[in-house]
């Protein structure tokens, strides 16, 4: 294999649903013509070519020239594990909201993980986990993070050509109120009143759920310097309340530093008076 | 090996599961004296950080819990919130969530059967190499996962984790011009379905048996999935009549089935009345085989599965691969009949307002039963979260084959197997039983102890 002139693909996998690396899988046009292109050197998922076993050593294995890393830090070993495959890996590229932004098990970090241990299981003591779950890049650096949860299979096949060509994903940072104009959705906010994160979420879904007349839930994270104080006050005044929006936003990208004000912003508006209709 | 790996502990919740394995075999004086499946993926504490939040917002919680089935979740939460409630979904919306199921169903069978479970038989390694030889075969497998992916992408939004379910239903019905272009891919794949079934036929089958019990949905008159009392067909008994199938309501489960945390595995291990048992593809043929759809049950006999009708059952775990076709067929027939038959309800979903109670539910995940149970209050706060997949369920089942066919393997005659060997038989045997994705991909780190 040292003559393939293909670069070599590994894909990990940390804490998650596996969602993530199951849209590779998911590219049902795609997935044999990028094989004819990448080496798909370590994936577990799909191969048990002993190249991909690396898994049960982490010795001497790769380097790779695309690491594409699924999940959250959540474990001791873990952290190793992700220091190793980042000394290996050429490029790292985070896939989804759990190794992007801790994933939905980064709701332990708001709450008492013994408790969550014990709630779950009758000898907690086995269990070995961080009170955290950590995204990739509290770790070590990475090249490219990809957001969604999941994430799309289209932005994923950016990522990969893109790279693979040495240059820059065309994965823009602006929000789902872009992809709902360019689809030609109506505004479910403006002409219905529903509560829509669309405002501050992170594109990349397509702007789905407002297609479906139902409001954005914030599954790809934030955009890019989202305006979180004017988005509290919308979804106040659509009728959402102070838990209402908390939970909102603590869900699938709840770790995600962006999001840190949106508590204390719910309260404020929560002890002021009625506000009176304001001009939209 | 120390004893304390194998001390079993009392326990009274369960552990997410989703994720990779490791195994552990001790052979001493040619005996198998253990064999552990070891499931290390991390605690994510879904049942913990479900209570506190709203009864409407399970359905896209525990989708996150598996990637591979979200929509198995989904459906089970609806519907134990929907039973706490008092409302029932039924006509065309009960038909429309049985149509994403079945969207999932063949997705992720295909994905089983073609990606992860034929290269065993073929022996390759990845679906990649196995499609330098059998391209044409590969690529047939992903046209028919295409055909499920595209039917979640139009009625639930996109495949994974969709975003069109609601407690009550949905929030956008399709107008029936919307699933027609859904019909030509699904006759198509209608047609592969059939031919891997006829492929699937032919590979070689080592000899195995699955002795325990068995776990299905019943619901007499349709191949259970989303409907229906779980069943427990009883073990073999040294007969060859059929065995007797009795019910387990599903509001005794939990009395039932007992789950008891052991230190090897972050998974939960389930006993059925104090036995291991085993749910899935093999369960449910046995329970509801009669009830496929004609062209499915006939794609069945041909293959060599014998009549479900006069109670022929499948207990070979290696000829799961045969049965998921057979079910991937059903479902695709099944798809299509909905469409054809298709006549939008006049509301997206029903209201169901929360009120203080209790509700549970058990469908049929492609990989096996799934439960849920929740408790919430007036204002609809869920109080308690229960949620028991397949993949604790079966862990014990797995373990059990795995110790007999590794013997089985130690007592034949000759040359003892080297370890080489027997990592390949275990893996072979964690994969017939499509535990979850990354257990059933290809990687177990097997440690032999000989003595």
């Amino acid at each position: 294999m040292e003559s393939d002139p293909r670069p070599s693909l590994a894909v990990w996998k940390f804490a998650s649903c596996d969602g993530c690396q199951l849209t590779l899988l998911d590219c049902e046009d795609e997935l044999l013509p990028l094989t004819d292109r990448v080496r798909i050197t370590h994936f577990l998922e799909m191969s048990s070519a002993e190249e991909s076993r690396e898994r049960a050593t982490l010795s001497g294995a790769g380097p790779y020239d695309l690491s594409l890393v699924d999940g959250s830090i959540a474990t001791a070993e873990d952290v190793g594990r992700i220091h190793h495959i980042r000394r290996i890996s050429r490029r790292l590229v985070t896939i989804g909201a759990c190794a992007t932004a801790g994933g939905i098990q980064a709701l332990r970090n708001f709450a008492d993980v013994e408790e969550f241990r014990a709630a779950v299981y009758a000898s907690p003591e086995y269990i070995a986990t961080l009170d955290t779950s950590t995204p990739i890049s509290a770790h070590v650096p990475v090249d490219f993070e990809l957001r969604g949860c999941p994430i799309d299979r289209g932005q994923l096949l950016e990522v990969i050509t893109a790279f693979l060509a040495g240059r820059k994903p065309n994965v823009s940072g602006h929000s789902v109120c872009f992809e709902c104009k360019r689809r030609g959705t109506t505004c479910i906010t403006v002409a219905q009143g529903v509560p829509c994160l669309g405002p501050v979420t992170h594109a990349g879904c397509g702007a789905l759920c407002p297609a479906y007349g139902r409001g954005c839930y914030g599954c790809f994270g934030p955009m890019v310097q989202p305006n979180l104080e004017a988005m509290v006050r919308e979804l106040r005044h659509d009728g959402m309340t102070e838990r209402d929006i908390v939970r909102v936003f603590r869900t699938f990208n709840a770790a995600s530093p962006e999001y840190g004000p949106v508590p204390e912003l719910a309260a404020q508006e929560a002890t002021e008076p009625p506000a009176e209709e304001e001009p939209r | 090996m120390s004893h304390r790996g194998s001390r079993v502990l009392r326990l009274d919740a369960l552990a997410r599961v989703e994720g990779e394995a490791s195994l552990h075999l001790a052979v001493r004086d040619g005996r198998v004296t253990e064999a552990r499946l070891r499931i290390y993926e991390p605690p994510r504490f879904f049942e913990a950080f479900l209570v506190g939040r709203g009864h409407g917002e399970p359905p896209d919680i525990t989708s996150r819990i598996c990637g591979i089935c979200p929509v198995a979740y989904q459906t089970t939460a609806c519907q134990a919130i929907e039973r706490a409630c008092g409302v029932t979904v039924d006509g065309p919306l009960a038909e429309l969530r049985r149509l994403l199921y079945y969207g999932e169903w063949i997705e992720s069978q295909a994905l089983h059967i073609h990606l992860l479970h034929a290269p065993d038989f073929l022996g390759h390694p990845s679906a990649v190499e196995l499609a330098r030889e059998h391209r044409a075969a590969v690529e047939r497998g992903l046209r028919i996962k295409q055909a499920g992916n595209t039917v979640m992408e139009q009625l639930g939004g996109r495949a994974i984790h969709p975003i069109n379910v609601r407690v009550g239903g949905f929030y956008h019905v399709p107008a029936p011009a919307e699933l027609v272009p859904l019909t030509e891919r699904l006759r198509r794949a209608h047609d592969d379905a059939l031919e891997t079934v006829r492929w699937v036929a032919g590979f070689d089958f080592p000899d195995a048996e699955y002795h325990g019990p068995l776990l299905a949905m019943c619901d007499p008159g349709r191949y259970a999935i989303d409907s229906g009392t779980p069943a427990v067909m009883a073990a073999v008994a040294g007969s060859n009549g059929p065995a007797p199938v009795r019910a387990l309501p599903v509001e005794e489960f939990e009395r039932r089935v007992v789950e008891r945390q052991v230190s090897h595995s972050t998974a939960l291990v389930s006993e059925l009345d104090g036995h291991h048992y085993l749910t899935g593809s093999l369960a449910r043929y046995a329970v509801s085989g009669r009830w496929l759809h004609p062209s499915a049950l006939d794609a069945a006999r041909e293959a060599g599965l014998g009549d479900p009708a006069t109670g022929a059952v499948c207990r070979n775990p290696f000829r799961s691969i045969i049965v998921r076709a057979v079910e991937v067929a059903h479902a695709v027939a099944e798809a299509l009949r909905i469409i054809d038959a298709y006549e939008p309800p006049s509301r997206s979903y029903v209201a169901v307002p929360p009120r203080p109670a209790t509700g549970c539910a058990a469908t049929e995940a492609p990989r096996g039963l799934l439960y849920h149970r929740y408790a919430m209050d007036a204002d609809g706060t869920l109080t308690l979260a229960r949620i028991v997949p397949p993949t604790a369920q079966n862990q014990a089942a797995i373990e059990d084959d795995l110790r007999r066919q590794v013997q089985s393997r130690l007592d034949r005659p000759g040359e003892p197997p080297g370890d080489e060997e027997l990592t390949a038989l275990c893996e072979r045997a964690v994969r017939n039983h499509d535990p979850c994705i990354s257990c059933s991909a290809h990687f177990l780190d097997l440690t032999v102890e000989r003595g």
